[in-house]
């Protein structure tokens, strides 16, 4: 059974070169340790050349000029790890990580997938590259085979198996990594490469190295047989980036997240899944108030100004209300109602709103902390609506998402995490209806929500309420709305005058749409004196209810004012009452007015005012002498007034 | 000349005529024998490729003609006998004062395609639309995009977006409730810029405003205007004590076309496209009286006449 192994040479400093490709070309040190002992302990081929040594101290290591020196990260590591089990789970699910930089494959029954094993270790070792990893790849018939000529050998190797022994016999001793004391005693006899370790007698080996001693000889003759430990891939997938120095701009910010967003990308596109939440986590730079703790000077930033002061303004805390949505007062008087859905949300200012606009979509946000301790943070979370992994569309999303939130300071460290999900998969056809493009139609609206605000965009949903006009604005889903769904709602009902039912052949008449003004346009209203004006004889006769006729005659609205100018009322129909919530503080009573209204053609020009008002065509046409409309009016029984909440059209 | 000594002398004058004669004769020479040789060379050519590649390509130097637009049915019986539905690809007006019907014109519309499963797209200049009326009205919400704005650029802007992304069966463009001044200031680039953009896709661009705008971008221009109102009186009295004398049952709007400028699919077997031949009344294209000045009126009722008859049959049965 064949196995395959993919060994990292020089680990640190290529988990390091995988998140910074520039210093491939460049002499490259990695340095650790606490200070003052700072020393080197991985370099690179070009900054050997120059003189840097492993153990080097850091001053020592600086004084070379050109050389380019890193501190050890160890979320690059980890990541780096976590893109080599992620490279090799897309070739086999059965692997074991025995080592931070060496991955084993079982590869029982891949040969005819991938053309043979010589043809897969290829393509394990270019998609490595991919990875941004250098990795040496080797084949043998057990996993101590292939990882020791993976060790010892560059490039790709193919172990056939009676040629194991032979092949492996060339690498030094060393490699077998033999305790010191065994290593001093093959020193000694003169062993220094397997083939020499390999033809020493067996039992005479046993007798003075022991069990170790046997165990090393199988290792060099490549027969060693040991049972794969396979691993369960943890589905975590993040990318984190520390930076040597603040960034502050947004364009170099991108550039950094690109990069972290097309490493998550391979990395799920490799196991065969997208993702349908990114979280994004920044530490900020501190201000040296905050470490000092004194009122020094503030710390000037980098240009780009603009962008970091306005997410300095945002930080500030906002108050959002028990719906998450900062409220606004109605102008024009009305009644301040809260918890309402549909009071028009404000447009995000530059100085943002705080967590409130984004629970709208999903975002989650946190105002920076100013602990004396921990550093700020910004954190954000993108929730799209069907997986993706386009990593160009994400980081568009992401863009538009910090134009309009910014971070308050410059950032240090950078960490995305994707939450891994099943692929979508989408059929077209012929006769499928029209519907946009998803990963378009996010950043479409994400663009378009970027001057409108969040909560401006997205499908009306009517809220479970008789209060009118009643809605919200969710999100938008098209492929959602197209599954078929149980109407157990009012839907049943709202089948429209439109809809050409059986029964209701005849009923191809369109609805009458109504055009609301928000916010609702105050009036002014002159009651009819005679109280059955617009209703029939018989109605009149029949009438007993006094209580109603003693309405009538305050509330028959006979004259109208609003919009600058005063209408008859050629015809009435009303009051419809309408009252609910009375056991909440904000409870609604109001009588409904659907009234006639003639407008006279003004003389005066026309004005911002009438725009709503019928007579703002007619004062276009000299012909017109009188404009006429049909309102609804609304008068609110608890303060007496009289709005105009819509027109007729 | 005459200052000039060199061109005084005697014989230089016949030298000159001798030399522009000369001249005037090569040019003549030139002409007779090149001018006409070159027109009908190329004409020669054109006609020897189109004649070879006749039967592959036929008229291979013609521009071709613009395609056929496709209609969908407006849900409106008499605005689809006018004009054969609305087109997709094309920029469709339709002006009139408050209250002249376009919303109900829109609400229908909208209705029609979102029972179909399309998407579609409403910008909302003003923030006046009404979903609780849409949605008794049969729009299926749930395939809306609404953007609610508060000024023109706002609304500009996010149409171009829409209609950039592409995908929306409608994109609905409302500045009906927008000041007339700011409606007419936005240059005529604009909207022939949406026309390019909606040009070749399935995508019904409606424009509502008080007055017509868009000109020649336009493809159908329709002016509304209310006709009349229609009120009927009720004798009962509701059980809550409120008397309702007078309900409104209806509007009725005028539509007249002003502008037509495209060339419609013709319907053979009721499948021109598959949207508007579903349509009883669009799929009679051939009955069509779309030509600029034809006139229809259309009535419209509010949703709850037939809520209360569908009540009224439930409680019966």
């Amino acid at each position: 059974m064949p196995f395959a192994c993919i060994h990292v040479p020089n680990f640190i400093l290529q988990a390091a070169l995988r998140i910074e490709p520039g210093l491939r070309t460049q002499p490259a040190g990695i340095l650790d340790g606490a200070p003052p002992f700072v020393t080197v302990i991985a370099k690179n081929k070009k900054a050997g050349s120059l003189g840097l040594q492993i153990g080097m101290t850091k001053s020592q290591a600086e004084q070379i000029q050109g050389l380019q020196l890193r501190r050890r990260s160890i979320e690059h590591e980890t990541a780096a790890h976590a893109a080599l089990v992620d490279l090799a789970l897309s070739f086999s699910p059965r692997i074991e990580e025995t080592a931070s930089d060496t991955i084993i494959l079982d590869l029982a029954g891949l040969a005819q997938l991938f053309g043979g094993f010589e043809k897969l270790a290829q393509r394990l070792g270019r998609r490595a590259k991919k990875f941004g990893l250098s990795a040496q790849v080797a084949v043998g018939s057990n996993p101590e085979a292939a990882q020791l000529a993976a060790r010892g050998f560059a490039g790709v190797t193919v172990l056939a198996a009676d040629e194991e022994t032979k092949r492996l016999g060339s690498l030094p001793v060393i490699a077998l990594n033999p305790s010191l004391e065994i290593r001093e005693t093959l020193e000694r006899w003169g062993v220094r490469t397997c083939q020499a370790l390999a033809v020493l007698p067996v039992a005479q080996l046993s007798e003075r190295l022991g069990q170790e001693g046997v165990r090393l000889q199988e290792l060099a003759r490549g027969a060693s047989e040991r049972a794969l430990i396979p691993t369960i891939a943890a589905m975590e997938f993040e990318e984190a980036m520390e930076l040597d120095t603040a960034v502050s701009e947004l364009e170099p910010l991108s550039f950094l997240l690109g990069r972290l967003l097309d490493q998550l990308c391979g990395r799920l596109s490799a196991r065969a899944l997208a993702t349908n939440e990114i979280r994004l986590r920044m530490e900020l730079e501190r201000s040296e108030e905050e470490i000092f703790g004194i009122a020094g000077k503030k710390k000037e930033t980098r240009s780009g100004v603009d962008w970091m002061q306005r997410g300095a303004a945002s930080s500030a805390p906002t108050n959002p209300g028990s719906d998450g949505a900062e409220r606004h007062p109605e102008r024009a008087g009305l009644p301040v109602r809260s918890g309402t859905q549909n009071t028009r949300r404000p447009a995000p200012t530059n100085a943002g709103t705080g967590g409130a606009a984004l629970r709208g979509l999903g975002l989650t946000s946190s105002v920076p902390t100013k602990s004396g301790s921990a550093p700020p943070i910004y954190e954000h979370a993108l929730r799209l609506p069907l997986a993706m992994r386009d990593s160009k569309a994400l980081l568009r999303l992401w863009r538009l998402h910090l134009e309009a939130h910014p971070p308050a300071s410059p950032i240090v460290k950078i960490t995305m995490a994707a939450e891994p999900a099943k692929i979508r998969f989408a059929q077209s056809g012929l006769f499928v209806p029209l519907s946009p493009d998803p990963e378009k139609l996010e950043i479409t609206m994400a663009r378009t929500g970027h001057f409108v605000g969040l909560t401006n965009i997205g499908t009306p949903e009517l809220l479970d309420t008789h209060r009118p006009l009643s809605f919200r604005v969710g999100r938008f889903n098209p492929l959602e709305a197209s599954m078929p769904a149980n109407n157990f709602g009012g839907s049943s009902v709202s089948s429209g005058v439109s809809s050409a039912s059986s029964e209701d052949s005849v009923a191809l008449l369109p609805a009458t749409a109504l055009r609301v003004f928000r916010p609702a346009m105050p009036a002014r209203v002159e009651a009819r004196a005679n109280s059955h004006e617009g209703t029939s004889d018989k109605a009149r006769e029949n009438s007993h209810d006094t209580s109603h006729e003693t309405m009538n005659k305050v509330h028959a609205p006979a004259r109208v004012y609003f919009g600058g100018v005063w209408g008859d009322v050629m015809a009435a129909s009303g009051p419809w009452r309408t009252s609910g919530d009375w056991w909440t503080e904000d409870s609604w009573n109001q009588d409904e007015w659907d009234l006639e209204i003639e407008f006279p053609v003004p003389a005066a020009k026309e004005t911002n005012a009438f725009s709503r008002t019928a007579f703002s065509h007619a004062a276009q046409k000299a012909e017109s002498a009188r404009a006429r409309g049909v309102y609804r009016i609304v008068r609110e029984r608890t303060s007496g007034e009289w709005f105009v909440r819509g027109v007729y059209d | 000349m005459q200052g000039n000594p060199a061109l005084t002398r005697p014989g230089c004058r016949e030298r000159i005529r001798v030399r522009r004669r000369k001249s005037e004769n090569k040019n003549r020479f030139f002409l007779f024998f090149f001018a006409p040789v070159i027109p009908v060379k190329t004409s020669a050519l054109r006609a020897q490729l189109e004649k070879s590649l006749g039967s592959r390509f036929p008229a291979p130097f013609s521009p071709r003609p613009p395609a056929p637009a496709e209609m969908v049915a407006s849900g409106i019986p008499e605005i689809d006998h006018l004009t054969g539905g609305l087109p997709r690809g094309c920029l469709t007006e339709i002006s009139g004062p408050v209250g002249s019907g376009r919303t109900s014109l829109l609400i229908s519309l909208l209705s029609a395609l979102t029972k179909r499963g399309e998407s579609c797209a409403l910008v909302d200049g003003r923030d006046s639309f009404d979903p609780c009326g849409a949605e008794e009205a049969g729009v299926a919400l749930g395939r809306l995009l609404l953007v609610r704005c508060t000024n023109i650029e706002q609304a500009l802007r996010a149409a171009d977006l829409l209609l950039h992304g592409g995908g929306f069966g409608l994109v609905a463009l409302d500045l009906s409730d927008l000041p007339i001044a700011s409606v007419r200031r936005v240059p005529l680039n604009v909207w022939f810029r949406f026309r390019r953009m909606v040009e070749n896709t399935p995508t019904v661009f409606m424009l509502l405003e008080q007055e017509s705008c868009a000109k020649t971008c336009a493809s159908l221009v329709l002016r509304l205007e209310m006709k009349m109102a229609r009120w009927r009186s009720i004798h009962k009295s509701g059980s809550d004590g409120n008397s309702q004398p007078t309900l409104l049952s209806g509007l009725q709007f005028n539509a007249e076309v002003m502008r037509c400028r495209f060339e419609r699919a013709k319907s053979d077997d009721g499948w021109a496209g598959g949207s508007a031949s579903r349509n009883s009344a669009a799929s009679d294209f051939a009955a069509v009286a779309s030509y600029e000045g034809a006139r229809c009126s259309f009535e419209s009722k509010p949703a709850w006449t037939e809520l209360t008859k569908k009540r009224r049959k439930n409680s019966e049965a």
